[in-house]
C-alpha cells in the first residue's frame, strides 16, 4: 500500500493487519516516557483545508509518538487564502520533503490529486464527504476490542447519511469485515443510489433493536435551513438515540463531536454502551499504525528507497 | 411567416469563413457513403472550383491538368459532419479557445461547418458583439462558422436580446445554453419574437431548483462518492415545459445535449402530440428536434468511479486513476439505462442529429478538485472516431445512419446540409477507417486538452476535409497559415 485514500485501498488482511499493530502500541501510551523510534528523522505535514481538532491532534499525536517530525500547515492564514492553488501548495510544500502527507480538504478526490502531485505517501483525513478512512479504521478498532470479530454483527448507521464522510468509510469497512450495515435516516438525507455500497435503507428505527450497534452520525444544523429537515426538533423526535430506544447489549457509537440534545442524550453518551471515549483513544494508536504501515512496512520502505534513488 | 424558416440570408450571409483558394482535384476510388444523396459505393469524385463536378465509377475519371489527386482506395468520402453546438469562447476567453484553434480542432475532425455558442464574455447578446465576432470569423476560421445570439441579456434570463437586430445580423437562432431559460414567461416572449425574426431556439434544459450544487448524475456513483447528484428529472421536466409552451405558441425549439432516458421520451411525446395536431408529419416533426453528444452515447457516469485497485499516479483508463475533470460535464454522463435509450432515440429518429458541445476549458481550470472543476469535453477532434469505435464497430448504431447524424445539424440551424452530389459545393472528409490513433499523444489541435476521450485508443481517422470547396485539413496539415 503507497497511500490510504480510500478504504477500498485495503482488503480484509491489510485491515486486520494495522488493527493488530495498532493494538501493539497501545503498550507505548502506558510508558512514562510515551515515544518509540520507529519513524525517526521522518517528515509528516499535516495539510488541513477544513477545521479539525481531534482528527489533526491524533495524527500529530501519533506521528509524534514514533518520533517523526511533524510540520502542520493549515488553509487560515495561509497563501491558500491568497489563491495558491491546491497543485501549487502541494508542490510547494513537497520542496520540504515530506515522507508522508496527510490531508484533509472539503473537495472529493482531493487526497488523490495530493497523491499525485507529490512523491510522498498520502493519507486521506476527509476529502468532502466522500471518505475518512482512519475514522473507519479507528471505529473498526474500537468494535473489536469490544465485540470480538466483526463478522455477523448488525451495525446500524444513523442520521445524515447524505453529508457524511464516516458513513461511506465505515459502511465499507464495516462491511469488508463481514458485518451486515443498515443506514437508516430520513428519505431526504439518504442519497439516491445509496444500497449499491451493500448497505440495507431503513426510514424509521422502528426495527432498531436488531442493532448490535448504533453508530449515530453528527447532525448539522445548516441542514434545517436548506430544507433537508423540517425542523431538528422533528428530527430528534424521529431520529434521535435515547435511552428508550438504545437497548441493554447494544453498543453507541459518534464520530464527534456531538451534538447532545440532537442526535444522542446525555443519558445514552454517558452509558456504559457508549464508546465514544474508546473511538477517540484509539485514534492515536490506529494512526500510529497507520502511519507505520506506510513508511516503515514492506511496501512503505520500498517506496521510500524508490523516491531515494530517482530524486 | 412560417418560424421555422431563419430570416437569416436576407441581411446577411448565415455562415462566415476565411477566403481560401477553391479545390480542383480527384478523389479517385474513395468508398462515398452518403445517405442523403442514396450513395453507398466505390466513385471516383471531382471536384472543379470547389464544386463537385463529376461522380464516376472507380478508376473512370481523369484529373485535368493542375488538378490534385488524393487517393480514395480503401478509404471512406462522407459528407462533411456539420456541429451545431460549439463554444468557441471568442470573445473574452481566448486562454481556453479561439477562432483559428477552434476551427483547426473542427477541420481535423472531419466538420466542415459549426455553429458557436454566445456565453462567452461579452456575451452574444448584442448586434454590435455579432457583428465584430463574425469579422474576426471572416479573418481567422478555416471553415464556415455560424453564430448563435443569447436568448436573454447577459445569459441572466430577465429580458429578451434584440432578437430581430441580432437576426439582421447573422444570427442563425437564439440560445441560452450553459444554463436555462428558467422563467417560462421569457421563453414564451421569445417564441413569439420567433415569429418576427426566424431562427431556431436551442434549449439547454435543466431546472436549477433540481440540479443544484450537482456535479454528476445522481446514482449510485455519486452516492458512492459523496458527490452531489444533477438528478434526471432536472432535464426531463424542463423538456416537457418547454415543449408545452413551444407548442402553444407554435414555435421552434432545439433541444441541446440530452442525456436522460427520462428526456428522450419526453421529445418522443412532444414529436407524437405535434404530429397529432398539425396532421402534418414532415412539419409536426420538425417544430422540436434535439441533438446528442458522442459523450454521452458512449460514456456513463462509471467512469468517473476510481478503478478498483488502482493508485493515485498510475496510468488507469484516460490517464487518471478516477473522478477524472475531463469526465465532469453538463448535463452529466449518466447510467447505462440513460445511454441505451439515447442510443434508441437516436434510431428511431426522436433525436434528430449528434453535436459535440465542444468544450474546451484551460489546463490550471481542469486541473483541480473534481467538485470545483468548470464542466464540459472538447470534442471536434474525437467526435466520429469516438462514436465509429465504441458504436459502429461492435455493431450497435449502422455506419450511414452515423454519417447522417453528423452532419443532419445543419437542417436544424436552418442550413443546407451537406451533399456528395454535383453541382454542389465540396464539403466532404476522406476518412480511413482502419487507422487506429490514441487519443492526445500527438497533442491537440484545440487550445485546450480537456478531452474526455483522452488516452483512448480509437479507430477512424479523418484524413482529409473540404469545406466551402477548398480542402482545409490535409494529412494532418492545414491548407493555410494562422492568420
Amino acid at each position: 500500500m503507497r497511500h490510504l485514500l480510500s478504504i477500498e485501498d485495503l482488503d480484509r488482511p491489510g485491515i486486520e493487519r494495522i488493527l493488530d499493530r495498532a493494538k501493539s502500541f497501545t503498550e507505548v501510551s502506558e510508558r512514562e516516557v510515551k515515544k518509540v523510534p520507529a519513524l525517526r528523522g521522518r517528515r509528516v505535514l499535516n495539510l488541513f483545508y477544513e477545521a479539525s481538532t481531534r482528527t489533526r491532534s491524533s495524527f500529530e499525536l501519533a506521528a509524534k509518538t514514533l518520533s517523526a517530525e511533524v510540520i502542520n500547515f493549515v488553509s487560515s492564514g495561509s497563501s491558500v487564502e491568497k489563491g495558491e492553488s491546491l497543485k501549487d501548495t502541494v508542490q510547494t510544500l513537497s520542496a520540504y520533503r515530506p515522507d508522508l502527507i496527510v490531508v484533509r480538504t472539503p473537495h472529493v478526490g482531493a487526497a488523490e490529486l495530493v497523491a499525485r502531485w507529490s512523491a510522498a505517501a498520502v493519507v486521506n483525513a476527509g476529502d468532502g464527504k466522500h471518505e475518512h478512512p482512519t475514522q473507519a479504521l479507528l471505529d473498526v478498532y474500537t468494535l473489536r476490542e469490544r465485540l470480538g470479530a466483526l463478522d455477523g454483527l448488525n451495525i446500524w448507521i444513523v442520521g445524515d447519511v447524505m453529508h457524511s464522510r464516516v458513513a461511506r468509510s465505515n459502511i465499507l469497512a464495516f462491511t469488508m469485515l463481514g458485518a451486515r450495515v443498515t443506514v437508516c435516516g430520513p428519505p431526504t438525507l439518504i442519497p439516491r443510489g445509496m444500497e449499491a455500497l451493500g448497505c440495507a435503507i431503513r426510514y424509521t428505527l422502528d426495527e432498531l433493536d436488531e442493532a448490535d450497534v448504533v453508530y449515530a452520525l453528527r447532525m448539522q444544523k445548516e441542514r434545517m435551513t436548506e430544507s433537508f429537515v423540517p425542523s431538528l426538533r422533528e428530527y430528534a423526535a424521529l431520529y434521535q438515540i435515547d435511552g428508550r430506544r438504545l437497548g441493554a447489549r447494544q453498543v453507541l457509537m459518534h464520530p464527534g463531536p456531538v451534538n447532545r440534545g440532537v442526535e444522542l442524550v446525555a443519558e445514552v453518551i454517558d452509558s456504559p454502551q457508549a464508546v465514544i471515549g474508546q473511538q477517540v483513544a484509539a485514534g492515536v494508536v490506529v494512526r500510529m499504525a497507520v502511519l507505520y504501515e506506510l513508511l516503515a512496512g514492506s511496501s512503505g520502505r520500498a517506496g521510500i528507497q524508490s523516491r531515494l534513488v530517482t530524486a | 411567416m412560417n418560424p421555422a424558416r431563419p430570416r437569416v440570408g436576407q441581411g446577411a450571409e448565415p455562415l462566415v469563413q476565411r477566403e481560401q483558394p477553391v479545390a480542383d482535384l480527384l478523389i479517385r476510388g474513395a468508398h462515398v457513403v452518403d445517405p442523403r444523396a442514396g450513395i453507398d459505393a466505390r466513385h471516383d469524385v471531382l471536384v472543379r472550383a470547389g464544386m463537385v463536378a463529376e461522380l464516376g465509377d472507380p478508376g473512370s475519371l481523369e484529373a485535368p491538368d493542375g488538378a490534385e489527386v488524393l487517393e480514395g482506395e480503401g478509404r471512406h468520402l462522407f459528407p462533411g459532419f456539420v456541429d451545431p453546438h460549439v463554444h468557441l469562447r471568442v470573445p473574452g476567453q481566448e486562454h481556453k479557445e479561439d477562432l483559428d484553434s477552434g476551427t483547426r480542432a473542427a477541420a481535423s475532425g472531419g466538420f466542415v461547418a459549426i455553429v458557436a455558442m454566445p456565453n462567452t464574455d461579452p456575451v452574444v447578446d448584442d448586434a454590435t458583439v455579432l457583428r465584430s465576432l463574425r469579422e474576426a470569423a471572416r479573418r481567422e476560421a478555416r471553415i464556415p462558422v455560424g453564430f448563435l445570439a443569447s436568448i436573454t441579456r447577459g445569459l441572466a434570463g430577465e429580458a429578451l436580446t434584440p432578437m430581430a437586430e441580432l437576426s439582421d445580423a447573422g444570427a442563425l437562432g437564439f440560445t441560452d445554453d450553459g444554463r436555462p431559460v428558467h422563467r417560462a414567461a421569457i421563453l414564451r416572449k421569445a417564441l413569439q419574437y420567433q415569429r418576427l425574426c426566424g431562427g431556431v431556439l436551442a434549449l439547454h434544459e435543466e431546472d436549477p431548483s433540481l440540479s443544484g450544487a450537482g456535479v454528476m448524475h445522481e446514482g449510485e456513483v455519486s452516492a458512492r462518492l459523496g458527490l452531489a447528484g444533477i438528478p434526471s428529472i432536472s432535464e426531463s421536466t424542463m423538456i416537457a415545459r418547454d415543449a408545452a409552451i413551444a407548442g402553444y405558441e407554435g414555435g421552434r425549439i432545439h433541444i441541446q445535449h440530452l442525456s436522460a432516458r427520462e428526456s428522450v421520451a419526453a421529445v418522443a411525446e412532444a414529436k407524437a402530440r405535434g404530429v397529432e395536431r398539425s396532421g402534418d408529419e414532415r412539419e409536426a416533426r420538425g417544430r422540436i428536434s434535439a441533438e446528442v453528444s458522442p459523450h454521452h452515447l458512449t460514456l456513463t457516469h462509471e467512469a468517473i468511479l476510481r478503478a478498483p485497485n488502482a493508485q493515485a499516479g498510475e496510468a488507469g483508463r484516460g490517464g487518471g486513476s478516477g473522478l477524472d475533470t475531463r469526465l465532469k460535464v453538463n448535463p452529466p454522463l449518466r447510467s447505462h439505462d440513460d445511454r441505451r435509450a439515447l442510443l434508441d432515440g437516436l434510431r428511431d429518429g426522436t433525436i434528430d442529429c449528434i453535436a459535440t458541445d465542444h468544450a474546451p476549458h484551460a489546463r490550471e481550470e481542469k486541473e483541480v478538485p473534481f467538485e470545483e472543476a468548470p464542466m464540459g469535453t472538447t470534442g471536434l477532434e474525437t467526435c466520429f472516431a469516438a462514436v465509429y469505435t465504441e458504436l459502429v464497430v461492435p455493431g450497435v448504431l449502422p455506419l450511414g445512419l452515423v454519417v447522417e447524424k453528423l452532419s443532419a445539424g445543419a437542417a436544424l440551424m436552418g442550413l443546407t446540409p451537406p451533399r456528395i452530389a454535383i453541382g454542389r459545393p465540396a464539403a466532404m472528409c476522406l476518412v480511413d477507417l482502419a487507422s487506429e490513433w490514441q487519443v492526445g499523444e500527438a497533442g491537440y489541435e484545440s487550445r485546450a486538452e480537456n478531452c474526455c476521450f483522452a488516452g483512448r485508443t480509437l479507430r477512424g481517422r479523418v484524413l482529409a476535409t473540404l469545406a466551402a470547396g477548398a480542402v482545409v485539413y490535409r494529412d494532418r496539415a492545414f491548407a493555410l497559415a494562422p492568420a
